[in-house]
């Protein structure tokens, strides 16, 4: 851990201006992921702004039927909101599944999207990561990767993205404001992150400098039937193995429209575009979503560890959309 | 001369559920663990570990380290003491630049503050000569050797009549394999310890299970007399066997003192640094075969093991000790074999030999009942031993059965459908599965007890010995209020520091059978000269030293606990999760000192079984030579999550031989067994027999 300068902010332009100027200068937010890289020495910041008193910690309903999500919103207070349990439970039961009671009451919204992707060579810098230092070889490929990619992995990197939230938001089609030295953006979820390829150690789109200032969630009735399923290999406190984001919209037996992202299959939210476009105007029969299921993960490529991950992503998929479609039924 | 019976102690106190003595100080944060106690200008320590598997240092650039603002001294083989030469590899570092296992302390920073000390150990720059390092268990190794004996001293191979003959022309045979992986032992507080160097002396606040282990090691290697270590230890945030002999965190920080004498040194290890420095279980290879005739009686037992060891130093295993003494059969034989490996040195973890020792062999007394077409109840009972299988002794009690009959009845068992894969939840499928638990009597020679009675009614108890999260401090003054027929609010225990009494350590289950005894002894003689002085205390006081007494019984009984376990398992039929949401355990374990700390070990035991059968294993990389998933957030332990209704209770055992409190040791019993109960259930639910450790969702995936 290299000394660091720490600065509390109390305006986004300050908090943008003050880490825009400086290359080695970070945000800081609930400090859930970025400080145990601090210890571990993977970030090394010459200065921390903290950005968790800036004034972003509402949600509130917009004209146009959404909901808009503050940065600084803790993950515990997401989560326990009654219109995102109500509208949104697959948002609600993501967040609730994943970290801890104590993670959850520091991480905030911004921040859970920002956390880096996950892998136990890049934590240890007495490991080769090109994520951490490019060009230096990845040594997860060959090694221990119980918990890695499926889909979307390059050469250079094999990692998942871990956050929970995130995955659900994908599903939701959910919009990420960005305000930066370059002024005011919205980026769809589904494009924030990034799949590895040539540079795997740029985790998302965003810039140097540029700081999420709220996520909006846009209105989308068939919603309220969510669901968040996550497989892990222990009850709490644990990354997922697989997850699934689903929502479905079946009329008469007959799929209209299904939202659907999974997680800890890919270096990013892996929107299931393929399974979804199977879906719509099938029958919301087992027959169906096991080939929406299968269609997705064709171009499923396992490394040492993870096989396994190909049949039990299928079938958490299939059990999500069978019990989904059962409440449409009653 | 008195009998067994005559001389066993009359409970008063003793069974009785009191509170923890210590309790309010815990549950207020008082108490003070090791790196916690008050101490003048402290500096703080964090350590230099090798980042290859083997090889030498040849160069360490100690420069930008030592230019760092508030670094007081930095720490390597050029400058540490010399250590004299005491045959344990493990702890004679930095006597050179050798690295024989990665993570290996290469030196330290001593700085005046923990991050000081810590960015400037990240500082200093390694050269290495790499040698090519081997790592990795495998059971067709051809360098497999032969160790000259298991821990602590059982014999390494045992045979009894003709196994392969016997299983050559049994009716129903079993030929079956099972694995444990490594596993960690990771207790709440991390290894830590405060040295300090005063006139050639040295104190040690240490977090560790035996005061005096700590000084019996220590001082030797800096060629102190014993009293010259002095080893403080008042409480203890759990150590599971891996802060039984110390580790080289010790060493290191007594090192680190002697570079800036009269000043203490703080070193607490992170949690990282803990997986590689204080000793692991070793992963174990367990080739179990069983022979049978048409009734289900057992004809042949064999068991093979195979695990690893270091070549630092060696540390065997004693996984087949337990099938030596579970189930009766005429042929039969056990075996150790040892790859010594370029790897930390494997120690003690919750209940060595017996914990992965009573897994394949449970999980293939119930393939075995299936074979036979028995219950697993009823099969074990046809095999129940008259003695001792191997040694023949009678044993001193054996309630093995009364327990599984005890535990069917309390569980349910009795209309239980065997075939697997038949019940369903919803998406869950169901099952139970039942397994033996056993640990042996253990009590360690050494241990002395100091009594002093004044006037003022109060009897001051003094024993080096320690409480490690166990209830030592309630439960010893149980047995001192019994022995002195007084009650638990006259005594005053004294535990935890070298400058008591000698005293054993927490090891083996053996801590209250070693410390009680003496203090029944003590307080009998002190009894004996009180009612010299008429039955009242001089002004003078009256005081009593005796050490552990000769029990003439250990060499005629086969002394060892019991118990069995059940357990209901659901495993998800699309994700192959696995959840427990019933265990119930039944123990015969003599006489239980305390029913609530007593309960608690059963149950925290149970719940170590719990997670080393769904989560534990250390996933050592052989590329590197490291413990890849070296966190709690990646080494899995059971959350609250994991564990559903957990029930514990024992039966009123009688045993008059074992000591003079009546009782067997209960801290490592309710591991053993657990796995074995929790894999049993899950062929029950599912059809699907995994023998390797852990049971993690994809081997249920289809």
């Amino acid at each position: 851990m290299i000394p660091f300068d720490y600065q509390r902010a109390d305006r986004a332009d300050g908090a943008v201006a003050a880490v825009g100027v400086r290359p080695a200068a970070a945000f800081l937010g609930g400090g859930t992921n970025l400080v145990d890289h601090l210890k571990l020495g993977v970030a090394e910041p010459e200065l921390l702004v903290d950005v968790t008193r800036l004034p972003f910690d509402g949600i509130d309903t917009l004209p146009d039927g959404g909901v808009r999500v503050g940065a600084t919103v803790r993950n515990s207070d997401l989560a326990a909101e009654a219109i995102v349990r109500q509208r949104y439970p697959v948002l609600s039961q993501a967040l609730l599944s994943g970290a801890s009671g104590q993670l959850r009451n520091l991480a905030t919204t911004g921040g859970n999207l920002l956390q880096r992707t996950r892998c136990p060579y890049f934590q240890d810098v007495t490991t080769p990561c090109n994520k951490r230092e490019p060009g230096q070889g990845c040594s997860a490929r060959g090694g221990y990767t119980r918990y890695h990619a499926i889909l979307g992995a390059s050469e250079h990197c094999v990692a998942t993205h871990p956050s929970d939230m995130a995955v659900a938001l994908t599903a939701l089609d959910a919009t990420v404001h960005v305000t930066g030295p370059n002024g005011q953006r919205d980026i769809p979820v589904t494009e924030l992150h990034r799949l590895p390829g040539d540079e795997p150690h740029r985790d998302t789109v965003l810039e140097h400098g540029d700081l999420i200032t709220a996520v909006d969630l846009p209105e989308l009735p068939m919603a309220a039937r969510s669901r968040y399923r996550k497989v892990r290999d222990r009850a709490s406190y644990a990354f997922a193995l697989v997850s699934v984001a689903a929502a479905l919209d079946v009329e008469d037996g007959t799929v209209r429209e299904a939202r659907i992202a999974l997680g800890g299959v890919a270096h990013k939210p892996w929107r299931a575009n393929t399974a979804e476009q199977a879906l719509r105007g099938a029958p919301a029969t087992e027959q169906s979503f096991r080939e929406a299921a299968e269609a997705e993960l064709a171009e499923a490529q396992p490394v040492r560890d993870n096989a396994f991950k190909v049949p039990m992503a299928r079938n958490t998929l299939v059990a999500t959309l069978r019990d989904l479609a059962g409440e449409e039924a009653r | 001369m008195t009998t067994a019976e005559e001389s066993m102690l009359r409970a008063n106190a003793i069974g009785t559920p009191l509170t923890r003595l210590d309790g309010t100080e815990k549950v207020t944060g008082t108490a003070p663990y090791a790196v916690e106690h008050p101490v003048d200008s402290p500096a703080h320590l964090h350590p230099l570990q090798a980042a290859i598997a083997l090889g030498r240092a040849t160069g360490i650039d100690t420069s930008a380290a030592e230019a760092e603002p508030g670094v007081l001294a930095v720490l390597t083989h050029a400058n540490a003491p010399r250590l004299a030469s005491t045959g344990n590899g493990e702890l004679e570092i930095l006597q050179s630049g050798e690295v024989g296992y990665r993570g290996q302390f290469l030196g330290g920073v001593i700085a005046e503050t923990p991050e000081i000390a810590r960015r400037a150990a990240d500082l200093i720059r390694v050269h290495y000569e790499r040698y090519e390092h081997d790592v990795e268990l495998r059971a067709d190794r051809d360098d497999l050797y032969k160790p000259e004996q298991v821990n602590p001293a059982f014999d390494t191979d045992t045979a009894q009549g003709d196994a392969d003959g016997a299983l050559a022309s049994a009716a129903v045979t079993l030929d079956a394999t099972y694995s444990t992986p490594m596993e960690h032992n990771n207790p709440m507080e991390p290894h830590a310890t405060i040295a300090c160097w005063t006139d050639g002396e040295l104190t040690l606040h240490d977090s560790t299970q035996g005061v005096y282990w700590t000084q019996a090691a220590v001082a030797p290697l800096f060629e102190l007399d014993q009293q010259q270590v002095r080893v403080i230890s008042p409480h203890v945030g759990g150590g599971f066997g891996s802060k039984g002999i110390p580790h080289p965190n010790v060493v290191l920080a007594a090192m680190a003192a002697r570079l800036v004498p009269g000043r203490p040194v703080k070193f607490p290890l992170t949690r990282q640094q803990m997986f590689s420095v204080v000793g692991y279980r070793t992963p174990t290879i367990q080739h179990v075969r069983l022979g049978a005739d048409e009734q289900g009686r057992l004809s042949a037992i064999t068991l093979d093991v195979v695990e690893q060891t270091a070549k630092v130093k060696e540390f065997a295993e004693q996984t087949a000790i337990p099938t030596r003494t579970m189930y009766a059969a005429p042929h039969r034989r056990t075996s150790h074999r040892l790859a010594a490996l370029d790897t930390p040195v494997p120690t003690w973890m919750r209940a060595p030999g017996e914990c992965p020792g009573m897994f394949g062999p449970e999980v293939a007394m119930d393939e075995m009942a299936l074979a036979c077409g028995l219950d697993p109840i009823e099969f074990r009972v046809r095999n129940e031993p008259e003695t001792d299988p191997e040694s023949g002794l009678p044993f001193s009690s054996r309630n093995l059965v009364a327990c599984l009959r005890e535990g069917a009845r309390r569980f349910g068992w009795h209309d239980r459908d065997p075939r697997p894969g038949t019940r369903r939840h919803g998406e869950w499928l169901v099952g139970t599965g039942v397994a033996a638990s056993t640990y042996p009597v253990f009590a360690m020679p050494g241990s002395q007890a100091t009594i002093r009675a004044t006037p003022d009614g109060r009897y001051a108890v003094r024993i080096g010995a320690v409480d490690i999260g166990t209830g030592t401090w309630t439960a010893l003054t149980q047995i001192a209020a019994d022995a002195l027929e007084v009650s638990v609010g006259e005594v005053d225990l004294e535990i935890g520091s070298t400058t008591l009494p000698t005293a054993s350590g927490a090891g083996g289950s053996s801590g209250i059978n070693s410390w009680g005894s003496p203090i029944v002894a003590a307080a009998r003689t002190l009894r004996a000269r009180l009612d010299e002085h008429g039955g009242t205390v001089p002004a003078e006081g009256v005081e009593a030293t005796e050490g552990m007494p000769d029990n003439p019984h250990t060499s005629q009984y086969a002394m060892h606990s019991f118990g069995a376990q059940f357990a209901e398992v659901w495993v998800n039929a699309d994700t192959g999760e696995v959840s427990v949401p019933r265990l119930l355990g039944i123990f015969a374990a003599g006489r239980i000192i305390n029913a609530r700390t007593g309960r608690s070990q059963l149950l925290g035991g149970m719940t170590m079984g719990l997670s080393m059968a769904l989560h534990e294993e250390s996933v050592l990389d052989p590329r590197f030579g490291h413990v890849v998933n070296h966190d709690l957030a990646e080494y899995h332990i059971a959350t609250n999550a994991d564990v559903g209704s957990l029930e514990v209770d024992w039966l009123d055992e009688h045993d008059p031989y074992v000591n003079p409190m009546g009782s067997k040791g209960i801290g490592e019993l309710g591991i053993t067994g657990t796995a074995a109960a929790i894999t049993n259930a899950a062929y029950h639910a599912t059809g699907i027999r995994v023998r390797e450790l852990p049971l993690h969702p994809d081997k249920f995936l289809r």
